[in-house]
């Protein structure tokens, strides 16, 4: 990297550890390897490597990796959205309006869901954009406007707040299977049929793997991040991202439209969110107006740890969806090794923590402040 | 020979306060045009009327001729005016290639999809770097860990790579070393022989005097006319500036070193 085109005598050719250290990525790296190591040691035996226990941790990984994408780009982008949550519980509940309550077909209740989310995303935009205001407070606003109408509408209607008979609903739909179904059925099978995966044994299923397929879930979650880092680091409105964030004013002055790309990372961020609550209610069957709370935070811890600055301008895709399999990981791998739950948040609080002061002194790092 | 830019007239307020009260200057390509003026003088409210953040409240611009409105700043960059500001230049967390396309990023097309042609902008950074004496690690290197002229160097040469015929410099030396200061103004030297016409804004006579072709000083929204390089002393600008006489008491005072 350093050539013969380095002539100031002041400036020390980095190490390759420095230069590594400056990689957003690296805190979830290091940090995804260590986690592994240590269930693979200590928990091997719990059922959490057998292939129940790593569709249970995947999936719950998946779900964080969804909205962490979304948080990621929007962080990035200098905005956090606090009603990431809300919206989850909020569009879980739309989709149970219209398919259930309404009885629209399920993919006009889908795609009815993801336009009205969607602009309640483009609303917090605008509102954050033209007022100026921290985007914590316009969308703590959202976080409790959402809510409330996320117990409020089901409650005058149906006076109740669980919804069920969705997945009734669901049957022989086109679109919801993109969001609540299973692929690759054969090779699971197969691998079944290969004694390589455990198999029901008996039962009018008998000789079927007890995993049955990939979850849709997941296949969102590996896409998100997929294109979201593509987005991010390959193309221009990538580094429209990254200036929005970096220094609203400088980028504006170099003629990028700020107001547009935030906005749009505020819609984005509603659209994982509806992508999230539709998977959950295919899964669940039904829609609750709790679902989704404190998800906004999970979103934003999984960034942190992935290497993102809160104050935007900084981070990777990447890094959040590491930050997503450890948030997962050592979620249910502390249920598996029967440890008591409430030390996760001990865990969450300690790593979230780390992760900012590592962060914070990468931040130096990069820009050579002292 | 034509101006490229004719300010007539400008004024520009701000509710009850006349930040411009009638300012006319004739900007000339391959000129660097000095504005000086004390803080509060209007020179920030001039060049943002000129690079269209600013709308006049009354008077004209004509440009190459033909009379101009900018409705915002795209329209003035587009039209060819680049403006550097003094600490909104660059985003340090950015890579100086990044930075140096930001807003005008190179696009390669992949099985139909636009991506960032990140070869591309990589080269011509290291090569335009080079151009102006800046020695980068490499075009992935933080535009942070850059010194303050390097900063200004960098934003220099992007507005020239994108076709700037107008550069609007915005104090680019008060916050520098005196060999910082040095590089940025051989940096508009290097740019009026070009042909670009260079709007330097300063409060700093002796860099002023050091690149400078015209001399305009403003003064609470006014200007006290043009000055031709030769035409004026250090001394002259200098009282102007300050408005006069209560320079000309405090001088004496301090020894004329101020």
């Amino acid at each position: 990297m350093s050539d013969a085109t380095n002539n100031d005598e002041r400036i020390k050719d980095i190490s390759r550890f420095r230069a590594a250290l400056i990689r957003p990525e690296l805190g979830g790296i290091v940090g995804t390897i260590a986690v592994f190591t240590f269930f693979l040691l200590f928990a091997f035996d719990s059922g959490m490597f057998s292939s129940q226990g790593v569709l249970n941790w995947s999936v719950v990984s998946a779900q964080f990796m969804i909205i962490a994408v979304g948080a990621c780009l929007l962080m990035i982008a200098g905005e956090f959205d606090l009603s990431v949550g809300s919206m989850i519980g909020f569009a879980g509940m739309m989709i149970a309006i219209f398919g259930v309550t309404l009885e629209f077909p399920m993919w006009i209740a889908i795609l009815l869901t993801f336009t009205i989310c969607i602009a309640f995303g483009a609303l917090n935009g605008f509102i954050v954009v033209k007022t100026g205001l921290p985007s914590f407070i316009v969308t703590l606003a959202t976080l409790f406007i959402l809510r409330g109408f996320t117990i409020f509408i089901p409650q005058t209607i149906e006076r109740k707040t669980i919804i069920g008979g969705i997945r009734e609903a669901a049957e022989g739909d086109w679109l919801a299977p993109v969001f609540g179904g299973t692929i690759l059925k054969g090779p699971f099978q197969w691998m079944g049929d290969m004694g390589w995966i455990a198999v029901r044994t008996r039962g009018k299923f008998e000789g079927q793997p007890l995993v049955d397929g990939v979850p849709m879930l997941i296949i969102w979650a590996l896409g998100l991040v997929v294109v979201g880092h593509i987005l991010l680091t390959r193309t221009r409105f990538g580094n429209w991202i990254y200036a929005a964030g970096g220094d609203a004013q400088a980028a504006r002055y170099a003629g990028v439209p700020v107001e547009r790309v935030k906005i749009l990372m505020f819609m984005f961020t509603a659209f994982v969110a509806t992508v999230f609550a539709v998977s959950q209610v295919m899964e669940f069957g039904s829609a609750g107006a709790d679902r989704g709370l404190l998800k906004e935070f999970e979103a934003i811890i999984a960034v942190v740890i992935g290497g993102a600055l809160l104050t935007g301008g900084y981070g990777s895709v990447i890094g959040a969806a590491l930050g997503a399999l450890i948030f997962g990981v050592v979620q249910q791998g502390l249920f598996f090794a029967n440890v008591e739950s409430s030390l996760f948040r001990v865990f969450l609080g300690v790593i979230l923590l780390l992760a900012v002061i590592l962060n914070t002194y990468i931040r130096r790092l990069i820009t050579g402040e002292r | 020979m034509e101006p490229i830019i004719r300010m007539t007239n400008i004024e520009k307020h701000f509710g009850s306060v006349i930040a411009l009260a009638g300012v006319s200057i004739e900007f000339y390509a391959g000129e660097c045009h000095c504005l000086l003026g004390d803080n509060g003088a209007g020179k920030s409210t001039f060049i943002k009327t000129m690079s269209g953040v600013h709308k006049p409240t009354a008077g004209e611009i004509s440009f190459e001729g033909q009379p101009m409105h900018f409705d915002d700043p795209r329209d003035s960059i587009a039209a060819g005016i680049a403006t550097v500001y003094q600490d909104l230049a660059m985003i340090p967390l950015m890579s100086v290639s990044r930075n140096f396309f930001m807003g005008n990023e190179p696009v390669k097309k992949i099985a139909g999809l636009p991506f960032f042609d990140h070869e591309f902008a990589n080269r011509v950074t290291m090569e335009e770097m080079g151009k102006m004496g800046i020695n980068l690690r490499g075009p992935d290197q933080a535009v942070g860990t850059l010194s303050g002229g390097e900063r200004q160097t960098v934003a220099i040469a992007r507005a020239v790579h994108f076709g700037a015929k107008i550069l609007i410099l915005d104090e680019p030396t008060s916050a520098l070393g005196v060999r910082q200061t040095a590089n940025v103004l051989a940096t508009v030297d290097k740019v009026r022989k070009q042909g670009i016409a260079v709007v330097f804004i300063t409060h700093n006579v002796r860099h002023a005097m050091a690149v400078g072709d015209r001399f305009t000083v403003l003064n609470r929204g006014k200007t006290f006319g043009t000055a031709k390089r030769g035409e004026i002393t250090p001394e002259a600008l200098q009282d102007m500036m300050a408005g006069g006489q209560e320079l000309a008491s405090l001088e004496g005072s301090l020894g004329g070193t101020v």
